[in-house]
């Protein structure tokens, strides 16, 4: 292990780490909203949303994330969009993440008793009344750690951006290796970097787990 | 004389290939109260549920306070009807179905709030005078998974009345209950219906039953069988199979 090489390198890593977060956290907040309006869309009683749900979740669950983040990156200027890699890592990765967590979303919503919506809707509350008063604060508190693992596996691979030179972890890993070739400590040292932000990611999971489970 | 604030027509109703209600009719007046007695599986719980349509209709007609409930609407109109309907026709479950991230008083306020019916302050107002009817003034601030069983269902029945409902329905709600909570519960109904309130009562408490009815049916196999006041049904039956009924569960 050559300790002096990681002691000189770990601020450049520390910055890649600092990009890895932003491409993460970014792609985890597109991934919920998109998440959120599948898995809605996907319970709802008109085809016209339900279809194009169930279509999305089955295609990018479907198929192999790198090569969505490809067809997005390379294949995109083709039919017109052009992406920097950050954008289309953030959006790449959000959207594949957001299959998954439809899926989270939608089995949470689905695992509240019926009787709750039968007794909300025997009251006189309409079923969109029902879903955002009733269902949903109950669906919350059980899609928090789910979606919390969604999350992390989003974080670890996030990785695959490197493939379209996004300067983040993996990256510059890489980039380090090429020019000190030491893949041992390279790798090491990107590693504890995932660890602890997995590791801190996943206390703030289980904060938020713990708070919301509190009341009741 | 009025008419009856439900009126019941040929009311038949399959799952599937299943016929679980073959052909009812009924008229419940104004202030009447109904208990609806039979063996597991005879379609009470349906034909209760029919009523405020958590079960569409197969055929036949069912009238609540001079309106079709089974009209025939496009899906829109079909759910305002539908919302517009059940905000007076109260229901209690079996298993008390309250909102459990909400407080005891929440519960209670939620539906009023939310339909604007009345403001916060009334609204609270409103359903410290139910918990208190119900003998819960101090269980407000309480959640569910911190009341008992009977507590449970008191609250419920609280939250419906909320609504100021013109018929309650109640589907064996003493049922998940520890048999010391029943009679707690039974009193809030007892209550209820020396009110005046219109109440549909599904139950196997055929004692309850008894004491708290003016109107007794029994059913079997998706038909009424007997019906009438409830001297006669469980005093002098005249069917056979009320008779072996009422002999199998008071042998219990
Ligand atoms: N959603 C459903 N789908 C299919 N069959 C059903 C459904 N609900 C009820 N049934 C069937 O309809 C019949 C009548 O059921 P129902 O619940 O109305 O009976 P019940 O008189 O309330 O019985 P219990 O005393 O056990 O509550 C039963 O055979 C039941 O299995
Ligand atoms: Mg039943």
């Amino acid at each position: 292990m050559d300790f002096a090489l990681i002691g000189r390198i770990w601020p450049f890593f520390a910055e890649a780490a600092w990009v890895t977060i932003e491409v993460s956290m970014l792609a985890i907040i597109l991934g919920l909203i998109l998440g959120f309006a599948a898995a809605l869309a996907s319970l709802s009683r008109n085809v016209l949303l339900r279809w194009p749900a169930r279509a999305y979740v089955s295609v990018f669950r479907g198929t192999p994330a790198l090569i969505q983040l490809f067809l997005l990156y390379f294949g995109g200027p083709q039919i017109g969009i052009n992406l920097g890699p950050f954008e289309a890592g953030v959006i790449g990765l959000g959207i594949n993440i957001g299959a998954y967590m439809c899926e989270t979303i939608r089995g949470a919503i689905l695992s509240v008793d019926k009787g709750q919506t039968e007794a909300g809707r025997c009251l006189g509350l309409g079923q969109a009344q029902v879903m955002r008063r009733v269902i949903l604060p109950q669906a919350a508190r059980m899609m928090v750690r789910p979606l919390g693992v969604n999350a992390i596996a989003l974080i670890k691979g996030s990785a695959i951006v490197s493939t379209i030179s996004v300067l983040e972890l993996s990256y510059t890993a890489h980039r380090y290796i090429s020019s000190t070739y030491k893949p041992f400590e390279m790798f090491i040292l990107a590693s504890i970097f995932y660890l602890a932000i997995v590791t801190v990611f996943s206390f703030g999971v289980k904060k938020i787990d713990e708070r919301v489970a509190l009341e009741s | 004389m009025n008419e009856p604030i439900v009126k019941i027509r040929g009311l038949k109703k399959n799952f599937g290939s299943l016929q679980v209600l073959k052909g009812i009719d009924m008229d419940i007046d104004q202030g009447q109260i109904f208990a609806l007695i039979g063996a597991s599986g005879s379609g009470k719980s349906t034909l209760l549920r029919t009523i405020n349509q958590l079960e569409e209709v197969t055929e036949g007609e069912i009238w609540f306070d001079g309106e079709l409930v089974n009209q025939k609407l496009p899906h829109r109109q079909r759910e305002a009807h539908l919302n517009r309907l059940r905000q007076n026709i109260g229901m209690v479950f079996q298993h008390f179905n309250l909102f459990p991230h909400l407080t005891a008083i929440e519960n209670v306020t939620m539906a009023p709030l939310m339909l604007g019916r009345v403001n916060k302050a009334e609204a609270i107002e409103q359903a410290k005078k139910l918990l208190d009817k119900v003998g819960l003034s101090d269980r407000g601030d309480y959640y569910p998974s911190k009341l008992s069983g009977g507590q449970k269902q008191r609250v419920a029945i609280a939250r419906s009345l909320a609504m100021n409902p013109k018929l309650m329905l109640f589907d064996e709600v003493t049922s998940a209950l520890d048999p010391e909570l029943v009679g707690e519960v039974n009193r809030v109904m007892k209550a209820l219906a020396e009110e005046d309130m219109t109440m549909i009562i599904v139950t196997h408490d055929l004692r309850f039953a008894e004491d708290v009815s003016d109107h007794v049916i029994f059913m079997a196999d998706g038909l009424v069988v007997e019906e009438g006041p409830p001297s006669l049904v469980f005093r002098a039956p005249q069917e056979d199979r009320t008779k072996s009924f009422l002999q199998q569960v008071f042998n219990d």
